[in-house]
C-alpha cells in the first residue's frame, strides 16, 4: 500500500494511490520517513498532515500507510521520562542525534532493553475481564505500575510469568471463549483520538490540594475535575501550572508543553528530582510524565501532543491512579488546529479558528473524571484536566478562551495588573471562580468542620467589600470613610497580601497544608473580629492598624509546617492582647 | 545535473509560478537569471505535481516570463560560515557588502537551523551584568535568555541596546564573546548608530552585522535573522564562544512576513498577520539558549517597536508569549526625561530567579527586588490618586509611597547611557530608596537581610 506525493505545502502533504488507507491511519512519507496522519480522503488521494519539518520534500516521494491509527505504547518506562509531541523519548533521540532534533529518528517509545520485575497478581486458571490486573511492575521508586488485561480480550489465564523481563516478553497468555489463546506482554497500543473505556463515570467529590491558598481556600477544583488558567503574557500562567505539577496529592502528574518555551521543559527536567513529594519523600519526576512539543517544534505534532498526554493519563488512571494531566497551553494547540485547518482550505470560522474548535475542545475537557476502571474489582481513577490558556492580549473574549469558559468548572482568571504589582499567583479573586464549592463542601466540613468554609465565604465578602469601598476612595478620597470600612479595607489588605500571596520560590511558603492554611486565615479574620470588638469600645483605628502583632502576621506565612501551630497561637494571644490594651486606651482618653 | 526552465507561467509579486517542473522539493532554493544575466534568488513555497509556487526575496522588475531562467539548486536557502565573519558586514542574504573578500566557508548550514532538543538544553543560570539598575536590579537578564525589548517609535531603544552590548559581562569571567547584529529593515542612521558604537569600543573586530536596511528587498527581511542565528549558533555552539544577538527590528520582519501571506491569498489571522506568526517567531526566538555539554551560549536582545505603543498588539503580543521576558520602554518616562525610559512595572525577565541571590548577585537580591516592585506599584497608584483628589486625600503612608515612586524613577532607573553600575551598586541604591519606607512596610524582606544591609540613618 504505497502511495506518491502529488502536493507539498509546508506540514500539509497530498499524496495519491493510498486507496486503500483509512482516514486517521500513520503514514511514514519520502525518504526519510516523515511521520504523518491522514485527515481527508478524496477518492485514492489523501490529505495528511506531517509531524516533522517537510522541507526537501517534493512530488512522487513515497507514501507508506502503517494501516494503524495515530497511537501511543503503554506500559512500564513512561513515568520519568520526556516525550515530544508523538511519544518518542527526547533523551534517546539526543543520543541519537545530537542537541538538535533531526528528522526521520526513529525510537520506540518504551524502551525495550530495560528489565522489569513483574510481580504476577493472577494465577493460572484465573478468569480475567479487560482491565483486571495480571500483575505489577515496580516502575519507579513512588509508583507501582498495574500490568492490566489489554481492552477486548477476556478469558482464562493459562500461563503467568514472574521475575525479569522487558517489555515485549510474553508476560500471560489468555484463552478466550473461542478457545483461542492470547500472548500478552507488558505494551499495550491505544489510538490517541478516542478515549478510553470505562465503567462507570462519578460527579467529583473530593478536592486536589495543590498546597496553594487561593486555590485550595478560595477556588478548589476537585480531582477528577476541569479547570482552566488564563493570562496574558508575563501574569505567571507557566509557574502557576509548575505549582500544581510539584504540590497536587495526585499520584501521577502528565505535564504537557504545548507550544511553550524549551527552556520550560528544562526547567522541569532539572528541578522535578530535586523536589520531594511533601506526602512520601520522593522525587517528583518519579511521577511525572512530559511531553514537549516546544514552539520551534514542527507545529502538527502540536496538535497530538494534547492526544498523547491524556491518553497517558487515561492509561494511569485505569490502574486506580488520581492522575492530573496539566496542559501548557490550550491556545498553541488551538492555533495548531487553525494552521492545519487554513492549509486544508476549510471554511474558517471566528479569527480564522475551524468550526470545529469548541467541540475539539470539549472532547479533550470531557475526558477528565472520576471513573470506576474497567476491570473486576471496582477501583477507582480519576483524571483532573488543567489546561492553561493564552489569549491574544489577554483578552478573553476570543473563541479559545470563550469555548474553553463553556466546558471547564474552575476558572482562575490571571491578570497582568496583579502581576505588575508582583502580587504572585496573580490570580484575580474577583473574576474567578469554582463550580465545586458545593459538590467538596460536604468533604471539608467532614475534613475541618463547617468553620473552613465560613471562613472562606467571609474572606471572600471582605474582598468584594473592598472592591466597593475602592471606588468610594476613587472618589472622595479615604477620609470619607467610617472607622469600619476602614478596617474592612485593612483586612482585605491582610488578606491579599498575607494569605493570597505566595511565593513559589520561597520553600515554607510555596507549599501550604489545608491546616496552615485555615490558621492563617483564622488569624487574619480574628484580628478583623478583635480590632471590630474594640471599635465599639472606643478604640482609635490608626492604633488598631500600627499594633506590633500586624507585622508578624504579614511574616507568618513563611513560618514553616513543623512550628506554625504554636507560632500562630502565640501570634494571636500577642495580637488579642495588644487590641486590648489599644481599646483600654481608648476609655482612658 | 541542475535544469534550467524557463517556463515561468505567472508573477505576482513576491510569487511567481514555474510549471513542468520536476524534482523540485518544497523549501528548495532557486534562482533566477534575467535576460540581462543579472541572477536572483527565490525559495519554493509550494509544489503541486509539475507546478511550483516559488517566492522571490527581491523584487520582480524586469523578470521576463519568457526570457527568464529558473534553476532549482537542489537544497534549502544556506549561509557559509566561518570565524571569519567576525568583524564582517553583511547584507540580509548573507552576502558580504564591506567591500572586503567573500567568506571561504568552513561549511554551509540550512538557515532554518534545527529545533533544539529540551532534554538537551542547559537552564540559563548565570547573571549577566549589563551595569543598567532597572535590568540587573529587577529584570536580570541571565547568559542564554532571549529578553526582548518593546519599545515605540521615537524612543530611545537603539542607545539602550547598544548600551547592553557595550556593557555586558558575566561576573568572574574571560570568556570570548561575539556580537551578531541583525538590521531589520531599519534605517541606514540607526545601523549606522549601532555598527559606529560597535566601532567606538572596539567591539566591532568581535561583531557580525547582517543588514537588510530600509530600502532593501522587503521580502529578503524574512532570511536576514535566521542568517544572523545561523551564524550565531555556528560561533556559539561549534565555537564556544558567548554571542549576544541583537535583531532590530521585529516588527519589520513581522510586516514581511505578512506581505507574502497576503500574496499567497492565506486566510488571515489578527490584523492581517498569518495564523502562524506565533510558530514563526518561535522557530527565531527558540534558537537562544545553552545547550549541555557546549560552553558557548546565545542570548539574544530582539527589538521590536510597538505599533501605537499598543502592547496587546500582535507582534509584541506573540513575542511576549515566546520571550523569556520583556523590557518596555514607556513614552510618559520618556518625555519625563528618564534616560532610560524603562516600566519596570509591565517589564519583567522570566529567568531572574536562577540568576540571582548567593553566589550570583547577593543575598539580599530577591527580597529587595520584590520589594522595590511592589513599593513603586504602590506609590504610583497613590500618585494617581493625588491627581485626582489632591495631595490632602492621601495617607501618610501613601505620601511616602508617592514620594518613594518619585525618587524610584529619579535616582535608581534615571542613570544614563553611560553609567555602568556595578551590581553592588545597584542594590545599595535600593536599600537607600527602601529606607524611606515604613519599616512595617517592608514585609517583603527577611528581618535578618533589613538588619544587615539597611543604610542605618
Amino acid at each position: 500500500m504505497s502511495g506518491k506525493v502529488t502536493k507539498v505545502s509546508g506540514p500539509l502533504v497530498v499524496a495519491e494511490g493510498l486507496a486503500d488507507a483509512n482516514v486517521s491511519d500513520v503514514v511514514r512519507v519520502g525518504r526519510q520517513r516523515l511521520i504523518g496522519e491522514i485527515l481527508n480522503m478524496t477518492g485514492d488521494s489523501a490529505s495528511i498532515q506531517v509531524y516533522e519539518e517537510t522541507s526537501g520534500l517534493g512530488p512522487s516521494a513515497d507514501v507508506e500507510t502503517t494501516g494503524m491509527p495515530m497511537s501511543v505504547e503503554l506500559g512500564p518506562g513512561m513515568l520519568d521520562n520526556i516525550y515530544d509531541g508523538i511519544q518518542r523519548p527526547l533523551p534517546e533521540i539526543r543520543a541519537i542525534a545530537g542537541e538538535t532534533i533531526a528528522r526521520g529518528t526513529e525510537v520506540p517509545a518504551l524502551n525495550r532493553e530495560k528489565v522489569w520485575d513483574f510481580v504476577p497478581v493472577a494465577s493460572v486458571g484465573d478468569k480475567l475481564v479487560t482491565g483486571d490486573v495480571l500483575g505489577t511492575v515496580q516502575e519507579t521508586s513512588a509508583i507501582n505500575h498495574k500490568i492490566m488485561v489489554p481492552n477486548g480480550i477476556e478469558g482464562e489465564v493459562v500461563r503467568i510469568e514472574s521475575g525479569e523481563h522487558v517489555v515485549e516478553d510474553v508476560i500471560a497468555v489468555i484463552r478466550d471463549k473461542d478457545g483461542k489463546e492470547h500472548d500478552l506482554t507488558m505494551i499495550q497500543r491505544w489510538p490517541v483520538r478516542i478515549a478510553r473505556p470505562y465503567i462507570k463515570k462519578y460527579v467529583p467529590s473530593r478536592p486536589m490540594n495543590s498546597g496553594q491558598r487561593i486555590i485550595d481556600t478560595l477556588f478548589p477544583i476537585a480531582k477528577g475535575g476541569t479547570a482552566a488558567v488564563p493570562g496574558p503574557f508575563g501574569s505567571g500562567k507557566t509557574v502557576v501550572q509548575h505549582q500544581l505539577a510539584k504540590w497536587s496529592d495526585v499520584d501521577i502528574v502528565v505535564y504537557i508543553g504545548c507550544g511553550e518555551r524549551g527552556n520550560e521543559m528544562t526547567d522541569v527536567l532539572m528541578e522535578f528530582p530535586e523536589l520531594k513529594d511533601p506526602r512520601n519523600g520522593e522525587p517528583l519526576m518519579k511521577r511525572t510524565v512530559l511531553i514537549a512539543n516546544t514552539s520551534d517544534m514542527p507545529v502538527a505534532a502540536r496538535e497530538a501532543s494534547i492526544y498523547t498526554g491524556i491518553t497517558i493519563a487515561e492509561y494511569f488512571r485505569d490502574m486506580g491512579y488520581d492522575v492530573a494531566v496539566l496542559a501548557d497551553s490550550t491556545s498553541r494547540w488551538a492555533e495548531a488546529l487553525r494552521e492545519m485547518s487554513g492549509r486544508l482550505e476549510e471554511m474558517p470560522g471566528e479569527e480564522g479558528y475551524p468550526a470545529y474548535l469548541a467541540s475539539r475542545i470539549a472532547q479533550f475537557y470531557e475526558r477528565a473524571g472520576v471513573v470506576e476502571c474497567m476491570g473486576s474489582d471496582e477501583r477507582k481513577g480519576s483524571v483532573t484536566a488543567i489546561g492553561a490558556v493564552s489569549p491574544p492580549g489577554g483578552d478573553i473574549s476570543e473563541p479559545v478562551s470563550q469555548a474553553t469558559m463553556r466546558i471547564v468548572k474552575v476558572f482562575w482568571a490571571l491578570d497582568s495588573s496583579l502581576a505588575y504589582a508582583r502580587h504572585f499567583p496573580a490570580i484575580n479573586w474577583l473574576t474567578s471562580y469554582s463550580l465545586y464549592l458545593d459538590n467538596l463542601g460536604a468533604w471539608y466540613e467532614d475534613q475541618f468542620g463547617p468553620a473552613y468554609m465560613e471562613n472562606r465565604n467571609k474572606a471572600m465578602s471582605i474582598l468584594q467589600e473592598e472592591s466597593e469601598l475602592l471606588e468610594i476612595v476613587r472618589l472622595v478620597g479615604q477620609d470619607a470613610l467610617s472607622a469600619n470600612d476602614r478596617l474592612t479595607m485593612e483586612t482585605a489588605k491582610m488578606v491579599r497580601e498575607d494569605f493570597l500571596q505566595q511565593n513559589a520560590f520561597v520553600d515554607d511558603d510555596a507549599y501550604s497544608s489545608y491546616a496552615k492554611q485555615y490558621r492563617l486565615l483564622d488569624t487574619i479574620l480574628k484580628y478583623d473580629e478583635y480590632a471590630r470588638e474594640a471599635l465599639v469600645k472606643g478604640a482609635e483605628i490608626d492604633r488598631l492598624f500600627k499594633i506590633g502583632a500586624k507585622e508578624k502576621i504579614g511574616r507568618a506565612k513563611m513560618i514553616p509546617q513543623d512550628r506554625f501551630e504554636d507560632e500562630y497561637d502565640a501570634i494571636v494571644a500577642e495580637m488579642k492582647a495588644q487590641i486590648d490594651e489599644a481599646a483600654a486606651g481608648g476609655e482612658d482618653e | 545535473m541542475i535544469k534550467e526552465y524557463k517556463t515561468i507561467k505567472e508573477i505576482a509579486s513576491p510569487l511567481m509560478v514555474v510549471e513542468h517542473v520536476e524534482g523540485v522539493t518544497f523549501d528548495e532554493l532557486a534562482e533566477i537569471e534575467l535576460q540581462n544575466g543579472e541572477r536572483r534568488r527565490c525559495k519554493v513555497l509550494e509544489v503541486e505535481g509539475d507546478r511550483a509556487v516559488v517566492q522571490l526575496f527581491e523584487n520582480a522588475q524586469g523578470i521576463n516570463l519568457a526570457e527568464s531562467k529558473v534553476r532549482f539548486l537542489g537544497h534549502p536557502l544556506e549561509l557559509g560560515v566561518s570565524e571569519d565573519m567576525l568583524g564582517r558586514v553583511f547584507n540580509g542574504m548573507g552576502e558580504p557588502i564591506d567591500g572586503g573578500p567573500e567568506i571561504l566557508a568552513e561549511e554551509h548550514k540550512d538557515i532554518n537551523g534545527l529545533p533544539m532538543n529540551p532534554a538537551a538544553r542547559a537552564y540559563p543560570a548565570e547573571f549577566i551584568q549589563t551595569g543598567v539598575s532597572a535590568i540587573d536590579g529587577l529584570n536580570t537578564l541571565v547568559r542564554g535568555q532571549k529578553l526582548p525589548i518593546f519599545s515605540g517609535s521615537g524612543l530611545p531603544h537603539a542607545p539602550l541596546a547598544a548600551q547592553i552590548a557595550r556593557q555586558a559581562r558575566v561576573l568572574g569571567d574571560n570568556e570570548t564573546f561575539a556580537v551578531v547584529f541583525a538590521a531589520v529593515g531599519i534605517t541606514f542612521e540607526e545601523s549606522e548608530y549601532f555598527i559606529n558604537d560597535f566601532r567606538r569600543t572596539g567591539a566591532i573586530d568581535r561583531t557580525v552585522v547582517f543588514s537588510n536596511l530600509a530600502n532593501d528587498p522587503a521580502v529578503e527581511r524574512i532570511s536576514t535573522p535566521r542568517m544572523a542565528l545561523t551564524a550565531a549558533e555556528y560561533l556559539a555552539f561549534e565555537k564556544d564562544m558567548q554571542v549576544l544577538v541583537i535583531i532590530t527590528d521585529i516588527t519589520n520582519y513581522a510586516e514581511a512576513l505578512r506581505e507574502v501571506s497576503a500574496a499567497k491569498k492565506e486566510v488571515p489571522g489578527r490584523r492581517g498577520y498569518p495564523g502562524y506568526l506565533y510558530t514563526d517567531l518561535a522557530t527565531m526566538y527558540e534558537r537562544a539558549g545553552r545547550r549541555q555539554g557546549k560552553k558557548g551560549s546565545i542570548t539574544m536582545i530582539p527589538i521590536l517597536t510597538m505599533p501605537e505603543d499598543d502592547k496587546t498588539h500582535p507582534i509584541p503580543d506573540l513575542t511576549g508569549y515566546i520571550t523569556e521576558g520583556q523590557i518596555i520602554l514607556s513614552r510618559d518616562l520618556f518625555r519625563k526625561g528618564l534616560v532610560p525610559p524603562i516600566d519596570v512595572l509591565p517589564s519583567l525577565s522570566r529567568l531572574k530567579d536562577k540568576g540571582i541571590g548567593v553566589g550570583k548577585t547577593r543575598e539580599d537580591h530577591a527580597g529587595t527586588m520584590n520589594q522595590l516592585f511592589a513599593a513603586y506599584s504602590r506609590g504610583k497608584d497613590a500618585k494617581e490618586l493625588m491627581t485626582i483628589l489632591g495631595e490632602a486625600a492621601l495617607s501618610d503612608d501613601d505620601k511616602i509611597f508617592a514620594r518613594f515612586a518619585d525618587d524610584f524613577e529619579k535616582i535608581y532607573v534615571s542613570q544614563g547611557n553611560n553609567t555602568n553600575r556595578s551590581i553592588e551598586e545597584t542594590l545599595n541604591i535600593g536599600w537607600q530608596l527602601l529606607s524611606m519606607l515604613p519599616r512595617t512596610e517592608l514585609k517583603r524582606i527577611k528581618p535578618e537581610m533589613i538588619e544587615k544591609y539597611m543604610p542605618k540613618a
